[in-house]
């Protein structure tokens, strides 16, 4: 411990000097590869946020935030030789956008006491922060994603839904597995019939699955894809005529890139989202003011207001919001990790901040504690329409249903806690 | 000059057969398991720990593993992610269902779960070969990755599929686990594969390595000399998928800690593999250290050659990693086709004649 300690301490004396003006957020993106198409645009809008804080704010609270963008393919090999590349260069908090690189990291930050946001991925018992002290999943996780999905169902159905089939389609990995468990127990207090129907890496080759649903015909699929997987599963739906607004995805199925190559068969396609979509928000002049028309869009620039870069836009929003939260806590501006942790831990949005924010009612008002990592666990319901090209919401954001979710939470954490002997964090 | 056997007396048979009959060579193989041992342990942090060494070392053993089954007995194998599926689930089994037993021990024994089945799937190499026996390891491949996907005992039971490193601690110092510190588990990584090493080095000049490699050379033949090819093939199937089963299970514990296996031992892993002991050169263990340097060292020092000092953007460096190592790849194997370890056996025998060029 005592050689570890010296060796952090002088890591970070080392590390730290050079960049100690800067907030440094690291963002381990994924623009290459089968998940690229969804990496780019995510990438993109948590640049360009962390960019326009600069050119508008002068960074946050004084401090000019430095992005430090490292490639991970969506691999777990090259996330690891990432977070060890960028964890000593003042990392404040890691934002992966891959559940298997989340898992990798939990225990790693826990004990380098970085935190990490994993906003609507990762692993959902995250959300009791007694255990995973260091681990953030607001506003909302799988878990309620599955239960929205359902309860979106429900609405249809004038709430009642025994006896329907619904087939859920998943990425056969840690990311798709995880909503079974949920909608497991949802089936048993609904009454639906579920099946379940794995799709292996990446994706592309989905026939045998569809065949399936066309013989079993379900009443609704809902599908928790990613990257390439998305678009072939909605182009096989169309090709097997299954009605597209009885096809709902998770929030990662429901972006442009997604729908688009069906062209008009993808018309009527859903989607939960936890954040609004379009860029029909005061934030949007800003970007193309200062962060457009300066020439330092991120990427190629073409994803502005594309559903996954409001989502890189808002995670950006909340990380930037809870150092901003550390800042006021701590009394100072230049923040460290423990830092940021506090701020993330106290982290409060109110309705009022996000109207300041040019993001009016862009996503829900929350406030996280030490027990509760996970936010409200709202979202909302968004329909493609394929003339117009855009998404839009068809639902308000709703609850989705905690009093299934939380015993599952607490039950998934505790096994994790016993198993790796963590102590209570919030005593 | 430099590199010579002259005057080197040997007085005994002992000695003339050793493993580095030349003094230079064994003085350098002295130095570098020296500076290994002694001195990478001091300089070492976090990230040169978990980017390079580790990785390196843990395909280091695979590649040896697999070199001996493709490049020693001659039996084409793809089904190595598979079989590094099954060392990392027995290590995690075994950790999880004894977790008083040592680590190291569990290690070594997720080894030997993986040569039983490594036989198991060997058996179809008696009758068919060649790239019929590739595709048939391949179904291995295939079928060990549903199988640890689809049965949820594999993984007790976990909601999402992936299996976690639970801490384990050698002579009290945590070698997998979040705790850890660098020097121990690149000391934990690098004792198993100097132990491998030396196990496979001496198997494959030993009586076991010869029919193995006449098996390779010519099978029919080497069956009328009277090596059974029943116990060869299985005999070089055991010992490969142990080394390869010993690597997965270092893979997952203290390499990523966390692994779902169709994303860290698909097909991929299988390929990446039997690059790493192409490149290296068959036949050969050096080739597989100089393979798995190969394949592992150059993407990292391309990206922090390229994002690092040049500057790129990432996802361009990304594919110029690509474009640079395929490139790489192709020149190395036109000018050598046996591999890195040909080229290092004709720099030594340069280096012995130098600078006389006769």
């Amino acid at each position: 411990m005592k050689i570890k300690l010296a060796t952090m301490a002088l890591g970070a004396v080392m590390a730290a000097a050079p960049v100690m003006a800067d907030l440094v957020f690291p963002s381990l993106s994924y623009r290459t590869g089968p998940y690229a198409a969804g990496g780019i645009p995510f990438a993109d809008g948590y640049a360009d946020y962390m960019t326009l804080l600069n050119a508008r704010d002068g960074g946050i609270g004084g401090v000019m935030t430095k992005l430090l963008e490292c490639e991970t393919g969506y691999n777990t090999e090259k996330g690891v030789e990432c977070y060890e590349a960028t964890k000593g260069e003042g990392a404040l908090v890691y934002q992966p956008l891959s559940t298997g690189i989340t898992y990798q990291l939990i225990p790693k930050t826990m004990a380098d006491g970085i935190p990490m946001h994993t906003m609507g991925y990762g692993r959902t018992s995250a959300a009791n922060g007694d255990v995973f002290s260091h681990t953030f999943n607001y506003p909302a996780n799988y878990w309620n994603g599955a239960s929205l999905v359902v309860n979106h169902l429900l609405s249809l159905n004038g709430g009642d839904i025994k006896g329907k089939k619904i087939a859920l389609v998943y990425h056969n990995s840690a990311y798709g597995k995880e909503p079974i468990r949920t909608l497991e127990e949802l089936s048993a207090k609904h009454g639906f019939e579920l099946s379940l129907i794995p799709v292996d890496h990446p994706g592309q080759e989905q026939k045998s699955q569809w065949l399936q649903i066309r013989r079993e015909r379900p009443d609704y699929v809902t599908m928790w894809g990613w990257g390439v997987m998305n678009q072939v599963a909605i182009q096989e739906a169309a090709n097997i005529r299954f009605p597209m607004e009885n096809f709902i995805g998770v929030w990662w199925s429901g972006s442009e890139n997604d729908v688009l190559p069906a062209g008009d068969a993808a018309n009527g396609y859903k989607a939960v989202t936890f954040h609004n979509v379009g860029d029909d928000f005061p934030v949007f002049d800003d970007i193309q003011k200062y962060v457009v028309e300066a020439g330092n869009a991120a990427g190629a620039g073409d994803q502005i207001g594309t559903a996954l870069y409001n989502r890189g836009l808002y995670a950006a929003m909340l990380a930037a919001e809870a150092a901003a939260t550390a800042q006021k806590i701590h009394g100072t501006a230049d923040i460290n990790a423990a830092m940021m942790r506090d701020g993330m831990e106290a982290l409060e949005i109110t309705e009022e901040r996000m109207v300041a924010l040019g993001m009016p009612n862009f996503g829900p008002s929350f406030k996280v504690s030490c027990e509760n990592h996970g936010g409200p666990g709202t979202g909302a319901v968004a329909q493609w329409d394929a003339t117009a090209k855009t998404w839009s919401l068809i639902s308000d954001f709703g609850d989705s249903d905690m009093s299934v979710i939380e015993p599952l939470v607490a039950a998934d954490s505790a096994a994790y806690a016993a198993e790796n002997k963590l102590p209570s964090a919030c005593k | 000059m430099f590199y010579r056997e002259a005057g080197d007396y040997k007085t005994s048979y002992a000695a003339d057969s050793q493993t580095f009959p030349i003094k230079f060579d064994r003085y350098r193989y002295y130095f570098v398991l020296l500076f290994a041992f002694a001195a990478v342990p001091l300089l070492i942090n976090d990230y040169w720990v978990n980017a390079i060494f580790l990785p390196f070392l843990i395909y280091s053993i695979a590649a040896i593993g697999l070199n001996i089954l493709v490049g020693y007995c001659g039996q084409v194998s793809l089904g190595t992610g598979g079989f590094m599926a099954v060392g990392a689930y027995a290590c995690y089994k075994l950790m999880t269902s004894f977790p008083e037993v040592n680590i190291l021990f569990h290690v070594l024994l997720a080894g030997g779960v993986t040569a039983c089945v490594g036989v198991l799937f060997g058996l179809p190499s008696l009758r068919i070969k060649g790239f019929y026996l590739a595709v048939a390891t391949l179904a291995a491949q295939f079928f060990l990755v549903w199988l640890f996907n689809r049965v949820p005992w594999f993984y007790n039971y976990s909601a999402s599929g992936q299996i976690n490193a639970p801490e384990r601690t050698i002579f009290g110092q945590a070698v997998t686990g979040a705790q850890t510190q660098a020097w121990a588990t690149y000391l934990f990584c690098l004792v198993i594969l100097a132990f491998c090493a030396v196990i496979a080095r001496n198997l494959t000049r030993g009586s076991i390595g010869r029919k193995w490699m006449a098996i390779r050379d010519m099978d029919i033949a080497a069956e009328i000399i009277g090596v059974d090819p029943l116990k060869a093939k299985l005999s070089a199937f055991a010992v490969s998928s142990f080394f390869i089963g010993i690597a997965g299970a270092l893979f997952f514990a203290v390499y990523l800690g966390a692994v779902e296996v169709g994303e860290a031992f698909s097909i991929q892993k299988s390929f990446l593999v039997l690059f790493m002991i192409i490149i290296g050169g068959l036949g050969s263990i050096f080739g597989s250290f100089a393979g798995a340097a190969f394949l592992v060292l150059l993407p990292v020092l391309l990206k922090n050659l390229l994002v690092g000092v040049l500057g790129w953007p990432t996802d361009l460096a990304a594919h110029f990693e690509f474009l640079i190592i395929g490139a790489l790849i192709i020149t190395f194997l036109i000018a050598e086709p046996h591999g890195l370890a040909q080229l290092w056996r004709v720099a030594k025998e340069k280096l012995r004649l130098w600078p006389f060029p006769h």
